[in-house]
């Protein structure tokens, strides 16, 4: 990799305005194709999940995925966008091997959706406005494998391999207006956009976005303009930026980068670049000097889309509360910092918590198992949290046997690994390890009554009004009984049997 | 018995009612047909793929359920002979280009598998302009095919295969597609019927597309009334073309029944003649309009100004579409690959692969249609042309509130010598001048014999233009015209060609 000059952040934001674009692709979680009825599945047999539409076969025609649009139009509402009274598709026309038609049914001068602005929240809280220029959809590629090269590009590749189960998947582009002033949060509200994006899209229910998979992805559009300055600079266009952090470093790597070419008096070039996870840089890829002629033009294999005004409103009227106003009423709701928040947030845990207090959980109880207990065993064994196999009702349980005085938080956590090993429902686990808290008077009398007897100094101390020492009793108790007393009826009985005042 | 020189001289009205009544076998008919076929497609070359044993097989099967007592549709067991455009699960589909020699389509069109449905007998694929581009099937990159009424002229296109097979008597029935004329001028000059319904009246799905927005399959015929029976099994709404029109199909076939113009306004209009205009083209033309208010209609001339400017619209979207259309042939799924020898790249062996696989005026028409949706031109060429086509849709809607019909040539000559405009497209282009304004403007029209330019005795063509999804009107006056002339000249027209 080149060695890339960069100046410091500070020392490029004391120069220069950032101004961003973005660009950002979300595959549709419809079970059919856009523009045909094969599956969307992942991880399948290679080209398994095509038929003649799809790969473009002579005389095969597009039909347009009535859900597709449904989604598209969701989105461009969530979106605060208007949508398209009367819209076509385009045809994007270039050449790749994986494209099966050699060219992209896409949307081109008539979104479906366009004009729009999202309101993402920054970590101090301040809101920042996103506006949106238009949402389109369009069909995704084949997945090329190129073999035979040391690096898997096709520099140096015996042959490629095609694979189009991934062709005509619906997505979603959805392109930012340029979002200036920003300044030095540039890189910030870049992630914050992403992110709010990423859980408004899966809050609809039109994707799961999992940038990971490829779900959901970014390209970063940058450019600097000395401070003050009104025209925009050239910009460079990092693509396939898949997850938030990268997101953030590489609009934060192409601003010192540009800061370092312009101030040493170099141009920047208008060309795509790569972004590296590994040390969170960019390299060139492509010189987009003169704009690519793609040759738009109206596809005549499809009538327009013409969505009624009464549908347009009647989804208008189903869509659920924005992500970031049910994060701050719920924030209000269970009483936490925005800190807690963020990270209950980051673990995605929000909904299983609700769900979880949704069974009838107190919403304390929730956190506490949701971030605690099962936060760590998902860490642990690199799951989600939404992975392990334990339901939010299985959770509400736990904490109602907590409640009601069955269960201590150490035999709930020992209930909770035994959901988890699939030993079954949280009551068939009390049954099968017998954890229940002893709660038969009898049994904990004469338990209380062998603890007295085999510790009589310490009784005779209690006697004499030395309440504190009770606890070594207890200790004793919860041992006799391996730890299925309730501790704090366990001190009762001790002190009335002993007849001291607790 | 009947003897084959009988069978495939019935038309296919008559050959399903003897298939029905018993009085003949479909597995007689197909022999007869497939004989016919053998006796003279060599000299013809109406086909590019003969399919002898699919042929029979569904013939048998027609006269397996004709002895199982089942109802037997209107055309079962009829021969047809099928434009090698549409797809044909296991059979060749080549276009007519060398770009798909040797691909086996995996699947049938809807088109295809209708006819199938309607138990009718494929009896192969037709030859064909390459990608349905031109107008005399010599861009066949599988040599010409020869007019049944003179072997060294041009049966039309780019369906000339269809209806040379039609004229030859090798098939009954045949399938079209229209994209600026293919079906109308090849039924012209071979004295044959051929009709090009409503656009989005038939499924384009498993059609090889040239031009989508104006692609349009349909009958071929010998009769009117063929042709209505053939029109009623192939069209209908089909959920696998989005521009498939969903309403009832137009009672073709009631209407080819009750043919008559008494009482109707037919309109000439003005631009449909002039310079260019064979003789006895116009003279037979002419005598047509009297025939019409003879049998009692009204004719109303007509002003239709932007028809002028067909020709340069249609020869800006057909090849813009056909540019984007013919992308996908790229030597990497089907068909041709060439230059494939592990050291040469993908790029590469798609350029070798569509250098040897495409004619020349399938690249005349890609350069053309590339050039003319390129940034900074497409506003003037393509954006202006979609504006003519504006114009033309309008011009038809203010005629069609004065008239129910037009009339014209369907060509401005006859069948013309092979070779003669093979280097001179432009005056290749102009074979299409009357036809073209219908798929601009996507309504319905249809070709039918009116009689023999006395110069050189080939067939004349009159041309029926009706509104969208009014193809019955094209059947009641087309069955009206086709019935006086039958009277008048004592003979269907194609009983005067000379044998072969």
């Amino acid at each position: 990799m080149t060695v890339t000059d960069l100046v410091s952040y500070e020392d490029a934001l004391a120069s220069y305005d950032p101004v961003m674009g973005l660009e950002v692709h979300v595959e549709l979680g419809t079970k059919t194709k856009m523009f045909c009825g094969c599956s969307t599945e992942l991880k399948q047999d290679a080209n398994s999940q095509t038929c003649p539409v799809c790969l473009g076969l002579p005389g095969a025609l597009p039909v347009v995925n009535e859900i597709g649009v449904e989604s598209a139009i969701k989105i461009g509402l969530a979106l605060n966008c208007e949508i398209a009274e009367w819209c076509r598709f385009a045809r994007k026309n270039y050449f790749y091997p994986d494209m099966p038609k050699n060219f992209q049914t896409s949307q081109y001068d008539e979104p479906i959706a366009y004009n729009g602005y999202l309101d993402v929240q920054l970590e101090d809280g301040e809101i920042f406005r996103v506006q949106i220029e238009r949402a389109h959809m369009e069909e995704d590629t084949g997945k090329s494998t190129h073999v035979g090269g040391a690096t898997g590009r096709i520099q140096g590749a015996s042959h490629s391999l095609l694979d189009y189960n991934r062709a005509g998947i619906p997505l979603i582009e959805i392109v930012t207006k340029p979002i200036e002033g920003a300044g030095a949060r540039a890189p910030e509200v870049a992630k914050a956009y992403v992110a709010e994006l990423r859980e408004l899209i899966k809050a609809l229910g039109v994707s799961e976005a999992r940038m990971e998979m490829g779900q959901m992805r970014c390209d970063v559009n940058l450019s600097l303009r000395p401070n003050g300055t009104e025209t925009f600079g050239t910009r460079s266009e990092t693509k396939n930026v898949n997850s938030l952090r990268s997101v953030e470093r590489a609009a934060r790597f192409e601003i010192q980068r540009h800061a370092a070419v312009l101030s040493s008096g170099g141009t920047i070039v208008q060309e795509t670049r790569h972004f590296h996870e590994e040390d969170g840089s960019t390299t060139a890829g492509r010189i987009k000097d003169n704009a690519e002629d793609y040759r738009y033009f109206p596809e005549p294999d499809l009538v327009p889309v013409a969505p009624a005004r009464e549908w347009v409103e009647e989804l208008r009227g189903g869509l659920p509360e924005l992500p970031r106003l049910r994060r701050n009423r719920l924030k209000e709701e269970w009483g936490v910092s925005e800190h807690d928040m963020q990270s209950i947030l980051n673990a995605g845990a929000v909904d299983l918590i609700v769900a979880t207090t949704d069974a009838g959980a107190p919403s304390d109880q929730a956190r506490k198992w949701w971030m605690g207990e099962l936060a760590r065993n998902a860490n642990e064994t690199g799951r989600g949290l939404d992975e392990l196999p334990i339901t939010p009702v299985q959770v509400a349980r736990v904490a109602e046997l907590v409640t009601a005085g069955d269960l201590n938080d150490k035999l709930a956590r020992q209930v909770i690994e035994g959901v988890l090993a699939g030993e079954g429902d949280p009551d068939t686990v009390v049954e099968k390890r017998g954890l229940k808290v002893v709660s038969d008077e009898g049994a904990l009398g004469t338990a209380v009554d062998e603890a007295i007897a085999a510790n009589a100094a310490i009784a005779d101390k209690i006697r004499g009004g030395k309440v504190a020492a009770a606890g070594a009793l207890v200790g004793a108790v919860m041992k006799a009984t391996r730890g299925q007393a309730d501790a704090a009826r366990v001190r009762e009985l001790i002190l009335e049997k002993l007849g001291v005042e607790g | 018995m009947t003897d084959n020189s009988t069978i495939i001289k019935l038309t296919a009205a008559e050959i399903a009612a003897k298939i029905a009544s018993g009085e003949l076998t479909a597995v007689e008919v197909t022999e007869a047909h497939l004989a016919r076929i053998d006796a003279v497609d060599e000299k013809v070359h109406a086909f590019l793929h003969i399919d002898r044993e699919g042929a029979l097989a569904q013939a048998r099967a027609v006269d397996a359920k004709k002895a199982a007592g089942e109802k037997l549709g209107p055309l079962a067991g009829v021969p047809l002979a099928l434009k090698d455009i549409f797809t044909t699960e296991g059979m060749p589909t080549t276009v007519g280009s060398k770009i798909l020699e040797g691909w086996i389509p995996p699947y049938d069109a809807t088109l295809t598998k209708k006819l199938k449905a309607a138990d009718v007998v494929i009896l192969g694929k037709t030859n064909m302009d390459e990608f349905a581009m031109g107008s005399s099937t010599e861009n066949s990159a599988y040599g010409p095919t020869g007019n049944p009424w003179d072997l060294t002229r041009i049966p039309g296109g780019s369906g000339g295969g269809s209806s040379a097979a039609l004229a030859s008597y090798e098939a009954a029935l045949a399938i079209g597609t229209d994209t600026g004329g293919s079906i109308r001028q090849p039924a012209a000059v071979t004295g044959t019927v051929g009709v090009k319904p409503t656009y989005g009246g038939v499924s384009r799905y498993g059609m090889v597309a040239f031009s989508s927005s104006l692609d349009q399959g349909g009958p071929c015929a010998r009769t009117v009334l063929d042709a209505a029976l053939l029109h009623e099994v192939i069209a209908g709404h089909d959920p696998m073309d989005s521009t498939s029109i969903d309403a009832p199909v137009p009672p073709v076939v009631e209407a080819a029944r009750n043919g008559s113009v008494d009482g109707m306004r037919i309109g000439v209009v003005k631009q449909f003649a002039g310079e260019g205009y064979q003789a006895g083209v116009v003279q037979r033309f002419n005598e047509s309009v009297e025939l019409l208010k003879s049998l009692g209609a009204t004719i109303v001339e007509l002003d239709c100004p932007s028809f002028d400017l067909a020709l340069s619209a249609y020869y800006l979207i057909a090849p813009s579409e056909c540019s984007s259309n013919l992308a996908r042939f790229d030597a990497m799924r089907y068909g041709l690959r060439v230059g494939d020898d592990g050291t040469r790249s993908a790029e590469d062996v798609t350029a070798l692969t569509r250098e040897a696989g495409f004619g020349d005026e399938v690249k005349r028409r890609v350069i053309l249609g590339t050039y003319a949706l390129s940034s900074g031109y497409y506003d003037a060429y393509y954006g202006s042309a979609q504006k003519v086509r504006t114009l033309i849709t309008q011009d038809f809607e203010k005629a069609f509130e004065q008239v129910d019909v037009i009339v014209s040539p369907t060509t401005p000559t006859t069948a013309f010598p092979i070779g003669e405009r093979a280097d001179d497209p432009m005056a290749m282009y102009l074979a299409d001048l009357c036809t073209i304004p219908t798929n601009l403007a996507g309504n319905s029209a249809m070709s039918l014999p009116c009689g023999l330019a006395p110069e050189d005795g080939l067939p004349v063509g009159l041309q029926i233009i009706a509104p969208a999804m009014k193809d019955d009107r094209l059947y009641k006056v087309g069955a009206a015209v086709e019935a006086a002339f039958v009277e008048k000249w004592g003979h269907p027209l194609l009983e005067e060609a000379p044998s072969l």
